[in-house]
């Protein structure tokens, strides 16, 4: 009985989390004429064929992606090389270090855009530039990036054991050869987690991204820029497809790791 | 120690490419201006070939080569050359921001009316070289010196319409003609408005026959004064949302945009679309050029090429707006060409009127009334403090009850 509960509870939170993406699938196959986004007019593909003639959120699109790629892989090398640096700084500057990491994260996104803004706009004045675009999204990403990364290697970085660094260069192995051999690994879970945090949040940030886009669009602005007559159902098509390929991209990552763990179970009791 | 000193290396390592990184990046944006902006070559004669023109358009507000229509801005590229970056906006007030807030360089914007006004009041546009642009002798008559841009020396309208009632027949059977039937409380909890301080105050004061841009503080207040009045009718305050609602029937009836609303006719039997006999709101949207502008002769051709009223035509075929060109009708289809409601008559348009700019003061005063308005007066705001110390006082309460608590298990 009390299971029965339980698993209606899980049930409730899981539909609260998911009915709105699933009315958005729904309605991405509505054959209406309106683009209606309540009334029911039968099945058709039309909006996702219309999705793939409109060259405007195709390009708003490939922006959005170009700069998540880039956004998410150099604040990862920064971030974690930020993190290795702080690991190792004693108590008080690590902790002053911890606490500038954390600010930009609690700071609400509309201060971060506007002082970017305002900075890129004088950087730009100054190397005598005339427009903010994607270089500038670019650093914009890069920065709002890097505390995420930093947090979640961080914690791999004091999981470790120091010695195992100082045992390799015992050992005989060059400093950088010891930390790609020995510390790379065990922090790469760290890692591998914030590139993908850094990656979604890159591709779903709006406010910032506003303030510095200068003259290009990405795709959240695009949308946005729809309101005033309405959101075309193709942006339902599109949320579809994104979500079908993150789905898929997902349960792959998941089979290869059980997978993987499979195989180093059967190893370690092969071994004893 | 040695181990330290490789980490502190990375770490500063790390922050010194972040300060490198961060303004050579804004460098390289500053050097290509949008996304396509490398490798052209610059062909001999025609002007501006090669050359990438920004453009700031309304979202949604251009034939973009879907659903077979035209690709205007694939065909501008075609027959000159000139490559088009486009962007949209979402309202007139981002629009203004992004310009005055700079860093974004365009040749091309499309304005509202009152937007356009406000900007040839700050000497944000250039004027116009109408040699560049010839096919503005298609533009009617009636469009041309408006009140927003007298002379017609900044801006070339794009696309107009007015501002009209929607309502549902099947719930509302006797035939409407007036703005008051969104205070009759028949409909209570079945009106919608717009949900921005000029628009809805239009109505109120087509219902005072006041002028739109009036700069009496009176007659702002009064007509706050009979919005506060209807409000506890409306179902909501709305924009684009005024679709789904009134197609689902969920509300009955609302003023829009004839161009926007007008496919909702279309498509419905019972929606029926009526300018009411007090009058109402004609606005246009009209293609301008910032001062800031670095290729005003390639963005004067894009002008030029938005006018021809073949183009014109596809183009509105698709956008679902009026065209400000007779000519371009004919490339139009009969069924708009004919519809009242992009089309009303003459009569209907001596009652209208349009936006312009108001100052600074009066500005402020009506952002001010919409606020007060839409938030309630200081009843409710009252509320909102009653809450926040309510919160406080759980907060509160946890905090002492916490810090007893850990006394007890302390003693």
């Amino acid at each position: 009985m009390k299971k029965a509960g339980a698993r209606f509870y899980t049930f409730l939170v899981f539909l609260f989390l998911y009915a709105p993406i699933l009315v958005l699938i729904v309605f991405s196959f509505n054959d209406s004429e309106t683009a209606s986004r309540t009334v029911w007019g039968g099945f058709s593909l039309r909006w996702y064929r219309k999705l793939f003639e409109d060259r405007l959120i195709l390009e708003a699109l490939c922006n959005t992606l170009l700069i998540a790629v880039v956004s998410a892989a150099v604040s990862t090398v920064l971030g974690t090389m930020a993190a290795i640096g702080i690991n190792s700084m004693k108590r008080l500057p690590r902790r002053i270090m911890m606490n500038i990491t954390n600010f930009p994260m609690v700071n609400p996104e509309i201060v971060t855009g506007v002082s970017l803004m305002l900075l890129f706009v004088s950087a730009v004045r100054l190397f005598g530039g005339r427009s903010l675009g994607m270089g500038s999204l670019f650093a914009a990403h890069i920065t709002f990036c890097l505390p995420y990364v930093i947090l979640s290697v961080l914690p791999k970085l004091r999981q470790m054991d120091p010695n195992l660094y100082e045992a390799a260069q015992d050992l005989g192995c060059p400093p950088v050869k010891a930390f790609f051999k020995v510390v790379l690994p065990e922090i790469m879970p760290g890692i591998v987690t914030g590139l993908i945090m850094a990656f979604t949040l890159s591709i779903d940030d709006f406010v910032i991204s506003y303030f510095t886009s200068g003259t290009t669009q990405t795709l959240p602005i695009y949308i946005y820029s729809m309101t005033r007559k309405r959101i075309s159902p193709e942006i339902n098509a599109l949320s579809t497809v994104m979500f079908a390929v993150v789905m898929v991209l997902l349960i792959i990552i998941n089979a290869r790791n059980a997978g993987e763990r499979k195989t180093e179970k059967k190893r370690s009791s092969m071994e004893v | 120690m040695k181990k330290g000193h490789l980490m502190g290396l990375c770490m500063g390592l790390a922050f010194c490419l972040i300060l490198c990184l961060s303004p050579a990046q804004t460098v390289l944006a500053g050097e290509d201006f949008g996304p396509d902006r490398n490798g052209q070559t610059v062909e001999d004669g025609a002007v501006g070939r090669g050359v990438t023109i920004n453009v700031y358009n309304w979202g949604e507000y251009i034939a973009n080569g879907t659903d077979g229509s035209l690709d205007v801005n694939e065909e501008f590229t075609r027959r000159t050359g000139i490559r088009v970056n486009y962007t949209t906006f979402d309202s007139n007030e981002a629009l203004y921001s992004k310009l005055v807030g700079g860093g974004a360089d365009y040749d091309v914007i499309i304005p509202s009316d009152y937007m356009v006004s406000k900007l040839i009041d700050e000497r944000m546009l250039a004027e116009l070289d109408f040699s560049n642009i010839p096919n503005f002798r298609y533009i009617d008559e009636r469009f041309r010196d408006p009140d927003y841009d007298p002379g017609s020396r900044y801006s070339v309208p794009y696309t107009w319409g007015v501002v009209g009632l929607f309502y549902n027949t099947d719930y509302i059977e006797e035939e409407i003609t007036s703005w008051s039937a969104l205070w009759d409380d028949r409909y209570a909890g079945k009106i919608l408005m717009f949900d921005n301080p000029r628009d809805s105050l239009a109505i109120a004061q087509f219902m005072l026959g006041q002028s739109l841009n009036t700069t009496d503080e009176n007659d702002w207040a009064e007509a706050a004064a009979l919005l506060k009045q209807q409000k506890p009718l409306v179902q909501a305050y709305v924009m684009d949302r005024i679709f789904d609602k009134m197609e689902s029937s969920e509300a009955w009836i609302a003023p829009y945009y004839s161009g926007d609303a007008a496919i909702l006719v279309e498509n419905s039997d019972s929606i029926r679309f009526v300018v009411p006999e007090e009058g109402t709101n004609y606005f246009v949207d009209a293609m301008c050029i910032p001062v800031t502008s670095g290729h005003k002769a390639e963005a004067e051709a894009y002008i030029n090429f938005l006018c021809d009223p073949e183009i014109a035509g596809a183009n509105m075929n698709y956008v679902g707006y009026s065209t400000p060109e007779s000519a371009a009708k004919e490339y139009m289809d009969d069924e708009m060409v004919e519809s009242p409601v992009y089309y009303p008559d003459e009569e209907i348009l001596e009652r209208t009127e349009v936006f312009v700019n108001l100052p600074e003061n009066t500005s402020k005063l009506v952002d001010r009334l919409w606020a007060e308005v839409k938030m309630g007066g200081p009843g409710e705001s009252m509320v909102l403090v009653a809450i926040i110390l309510g919160f406080l006082g759980v907060y509160l309460a946890i905090l002492i009850y916490k810090r007893q608590k850990r006394k007890r298990e302390l003693a």
